[in-house]
């Protein structure tokens, strides 16, 4: 499907957002700026306790308090659903036992927002306190107070992978480390609070405007819960405040205030405050990772072994895909002969974790790239040569069975090196000053959809009419991403026509064809394939028509400019919209379709979880950080970070770079100074003020290079470039601080407490753990 | 509890509302007035996407109550810029992708806006300093650094009309 030789004219220019302009004036509309005539305000009533069984609930004193109009628990929507069909094991409203703070009891709909929070005031509920489970690895070895009593243990799923031989990879390592790495959990924090705006209309119908990455799952999961018919329910995406994953599964205010207005046959609005987002959550998770790695003289890896645990809180979520992404993505980036990995995800009395911008990858690459980094330098070798003798000679299938088209990634470490200075910088700076480079990667989309079938992962339809304007109808979700600018961009191209002449209607399933959502980084490539085919068959009907009038064969007339003309005599022309209503009178009203399905070659092995990690198409990416240490304090001040990003075909230069450079800010904050902290279930830090997502003035300089692979099945070329890049800045800091200081940090994220500890421990000779305590960064080059 | 009758100017605008003592003026540009633009994403003033300018001056409207703002001149996003034209603060956030999801946008801008008013050439520190009250979680700032000098730009030449706009301003320089 590449169209990677042609001449391009809109794709692969700098192109501002379609509806950047609508942006800036204030006239974009977003679920909570929403309003609808006789409209509620809902409110939901969490559980103050991590753990218990509801006893009784009496809702009698709200239920008469004038203004609330309606009032639901648990018995009014008992179906328990979930973003995997092998996980349908929440309900909107806790129906027996509350699972966490925080967990989702009543919610009143009343004439304003005060009066709803009354109510929930006045509702009592009797709880019977149980023992809660808060530690992940405690909580797995539970025999009895089960968080769900069809998960024993608390263990909501575990995978046992081996591919190639790893112990006979690390009978022959010169080289083998082991340690321990434990990432702490991180939100998304996405500006905009989620909101959804149900409606209940005559006839026994709703439309659902909800801040979702996944307006399809949305509309299967309301119609499940609320028992309506798909058919009954509309759900449009408005503008989104950003996702990142954290709108990539049903939230429970979605169906909340799906449910309330089925009840109240009104419209219901339901706004979470910041605090309730995280609780409401489904962010990473906090990870331990044992770490194995054997690598020969040369540098060369001989094997890996990991055993995962994450700490998934009380619901299943897209758990066990998060921790097969972990295993698949684990040695997948690099020529990796063996692998052995133990993934673990297991239930907490904690909100429920679920997918986040790099999706499973991102603390087993910290774990994994930390270690390569170590085993260079005791090697004597130079960790971005160590990087280069193990890459993969694509195209390839990795030691997993994951197929690799196209591969930038020897450019983009390249790149970083030259960018960076890093030959002369290396080994060379003052302490206190220190430099590391790390790699990481991602997949293009999934090749398997969530729930097993064989439609398209995304249909387009576009029509044009006698006005000429091209109108295309995608149910991709953009989510700030510009992802409606990709599809126009590319829809203008094939066309051969200006980019302001596409309108695109995105996101609403009363007028879009399925697209299966915004997570996975899946929409350029898929989306965007879709675009190019319904294009082209929207071309061939122009061309026909106008080579009926020429007296000649489509194939010899192209569209460029505006303009369809014969290739052999430019003379014979004629302008788009005059082509337009030759083919409208030529075949009616001119409508087109396109599809993307992956490749079945794509879809990955046989064995059970095999089914995650493979995609058409992988991302590459390189990055190299610089800090500073203070030793004194044990501050990091990480000076600056160059990313190389290999997309495939940067379609919008101007939104991947803004993408790349998100995606390092992102691992940045991880890295150094988010952490959603603890105590007995509880979150003490659910705000902005202190859950510490980083401002300008802690913000590194980011410095993006674009590197294009030209994959061969990506629309033009193109990969994904939302996510990649997160995984490699969290171990490029870690690397960088070891440079500067000469020790090894574990932990994330880097706090002053973390990195002054470390450095006591090296002061004391204690060792920092792993193997690396033996010789100084400076001695072991 | 019983509704004050208040007199604010808004975005050029002589209005009159009646808001309860309690109401923030964030709830009143959003609810009462329709200002949808104005954006609330936190619920302790610490992430700067309700800013708006009043009497000129940047302030998060969820730390100050409508009635606190009787006879005071409020600018919203949507008062951002002539009748017919964009602020060059709007323009740069467009043009060098300033705005990505755009939620935090608006309170960037007025922030921006406020900035270039008192400082019309700062350094990258001291936009820095000046956009630090803002929380943006999509771009990494760089593109909003672009924004703004790409505003300051527009406004050096439109004070000499003869100094060439710079055509787009790249993050590798």
């Amino acid at each position: 499907m590449s169209v990677a030789d042609a001449k391009l004219s809109t794709v692969g220019k700098r192109m501002v957002m379609t509806d950047a302009r609508t942006k800036i004036v204030g006239l974009g509309k977003y679920a909570d700026d929403l309003t609808a005539p006789g409209m509620l305000i809902g409110r939901i009533l969490h559980s103050p306790h991590p753990h218990a069984r509801i006893v009784s609930i009496d809702t009698s004193r709200a239920q008469a308090l004038p203004g609330v109009k309606g009032i639901v628990t648990g018995k009014d929507a008992p179906i328990p659903y979930g973003i995997l069909p092998i996980g349908h094991d929440e309900c909107v409203f806790a129906v027996d036992k509350v699972r966490y703070i925080g967990d989702n009891v009543a919610a009143v709909a009343a004439t304003s927002a005060e009066i709803a929070e009354q109510a929930l005031d006045l509702i009592r509920v009797e709880y019977e306190v149980l023992p809660a489970w808060v530690d992940p690895e405690t909580s797995m070895t539970a025999e009895s107070n089960w968080i769900h009593e069809t998960r024993p243990h608390n263990i909501e799923k575990e995978y046992h992978h081996v591919f190639g031989d790893p112990d006979a990879g690390f009978s022959r390592a010169d080289f083998v480390a082991e340690q321990r790495y434990v990432a702490g959990e991180v939100n998304h924090a996405a500006m905009e609070p989620h909101a959804t705006l149900a409606i209940w209309e005559p006839n026994d119908r709703m439309t659902v405007y909800s801040s979702t990455q996944v307006p399809y799952y949305l509309h299967r999961t309301i119609s499940e819960v609320c028992e309506m018919p798909m058919s009954q329910i509309r759900v449009i995406k408005p503008l989104i405040g950003s996702g990142f994953g954290g709108k990539s599964e049903v939230i429970p205010i979605e169906i909340a205030a799906s449910v309330l207005a089925k009840k109240t046959k009104k419209p219901v609005k339901i706004t979470y405050t910041r605090e309730e987002v995280f609780y409401a959550h489904r962010g990473r998770p906090r990870t331990i990772v044992d770490l194995r790695m054997g690598i020969t003289r040369d540098g060369k890896i001989t094997a890996v072994q990991a055993r995962v645990v994450q700490d998934g809180g009380a619901y299943c979520g897209f758990g066990p895909v998060t921790v097969l992404y972990s295993g698949a993505l684990l040695g997948a980036i690099y020529d990796v002969p063996a692998v052995r990995y133990d993934g673990y995800r297991v239930l907490t009395n904690k909100p429920a974790c679920g997918a986040m911008r790099g999706h499973g990858t991102v603390n087993v690459r910290f774990a994994f790239e930390s270690m390569l980094d170590q085993l260079a330098r005791q090697a004597g070798l130079d960790p971005a040569n160590v990087r280069r003798v193990n890459l993969l000679k694509a195209p390839c299938i990795t030691v997993n069975g994951l197929r690799v088209t196209s591969y930038g990634l020897p450019e983009c470490v390249d790149k970083v090196v030259e960018r960076s200075g890093w030959d002369a910088k290396r080994g060379k700076l003052p302490y206190g000053k220190g430099i590391g480079i790390a790699c990481s990667h991602y997949v293009s989309g999934a090749a398997n959809p969530i729930i097993r079938s064989n439609m398209p992962h995304t249909t387009v339809n576009i029509k044009i009419d006698r006005d000429a304007a091209v109108t295309v109808y995608s149910g991709a979700s953009d989510i700030g991403q510009g992802s409606d600018t990709m599809q126009v961009q590319v829809v203008a191209e094939v066309l051969g026509v200006r980019p302001e002449r596409v309108k695109l209607i995105s996101a609403d399933t009363e007028l879009t064809p399925i697209d299966l959502g915004s997570y996975s980084s899946r929409v350029t490539f898929m989306a965007g394939n879709a675009c190019i085919e319904a294009a082209k068959n929207m071309r061939e009907q122009i061309l026909a028509a106008v080579a009926e009038q020429f007296g000649c064969r489509p194939v010899e007339l192209e569209c460029v400019n505006e303009v369809i003309q014969k290739k052999s005599d430019a003379r014979m022309r004629v302008g788009f919209d005059e082509a337009v209503v030759m083919a409208i009178d030529f075949h009616g009203a001119l409508v087109s379709q396109g599809a993307y399905a992956p490749p079945e070659e794509a879809r990955g092995g046989k064995f059970k979880g095999a089914g995650v990690g493979p995609s058409p198409s992988y991302s590459y990416s390189a990055q190299v950080a610089e800090v500073t240490v203070d030793p004194e304090t044990g501050r990091v001040r990480v000076d600056r970070i160059v990313a190389a990003h290999d997309c495939g075909k940067a379609l919008n230069p101007l939104a991947v770079e803004g993408q790349v450079i998100g995606s390092v800010y992102m691992g940045f904050g991880q890295a150094m100074q988010e952490e959603m902290i603890w105590s007995d279930g509880r979150l003490m830090n659910p705000s902005l003020l202190e859950y510490r997502i980083p401002t300008t003035l802690e913000n590194p300089h980011i410095d993006c290079i674009i590197v294009e692979s030209e994959d061969p099945e990506g629309p033009f070329g193109a990969k994904e470039a939302g996510e990649g890049s997160l995984a490699a800045t969290i171990p490029a800091i870690s690397n960088a601080i070891y440079d500067a200081v000469g020790v090894r940090i574990t932990t994330v994220p880097f706090s002053p407490e973390v990195i002054l500890e470390a450095l006591r421990k090296k002061q004391r000779g204690a060792g920092n753990g792993g193997t690396s305590a033996s010789a100084s960064p400076r001695a072991a080059q | 509890m019983n509704k004050e009758l208040i007199r604010l100017r808004v975005n050029g605008e002589d209005l009159e509302i009646a808001v309860a003592p309690a109401r923030l003026l964030l709830d009143a540009l959003r609810e009462d007035l329709g200002l949808t633009g104005t954006k609330r994403g936190c619920d302790d003033s610490s992430c700067g996407c309700c800013a708006v300018l009043i009497d000129g001056v940047p302030m998060l409207s969820c730390a100050a109550l409508a009635v606190s703002c009787e006879g005071s001149e409020v600018t919203t996003v949507e008062g951002l810029g002539a009748a017919a034209a964009l602020d060059p603060v709007q323009e740069g956030f467009v043009e060098c992708a300033g705005a990505q999801c755009g939620f935090c946008t608006p309170g960037f801008m007025i922030s921006t806006v406020a900035l270039l008013k008192r400082n019309p050439n700062p350094s990258l520190e001291e936009i820095r300093e000046a956009l630090s009250s803002n929380l943006c979680r999509c771009t990494g700032y760089m593109q909003i650094y672009e924004s703004v000098r790409y505003a300051i730009e527009k406004h050096r030449a439109e004070a000499a009309p003869s100094a060439a706009i710079p055509a787009g301003m790249r993050l590798r320089s």
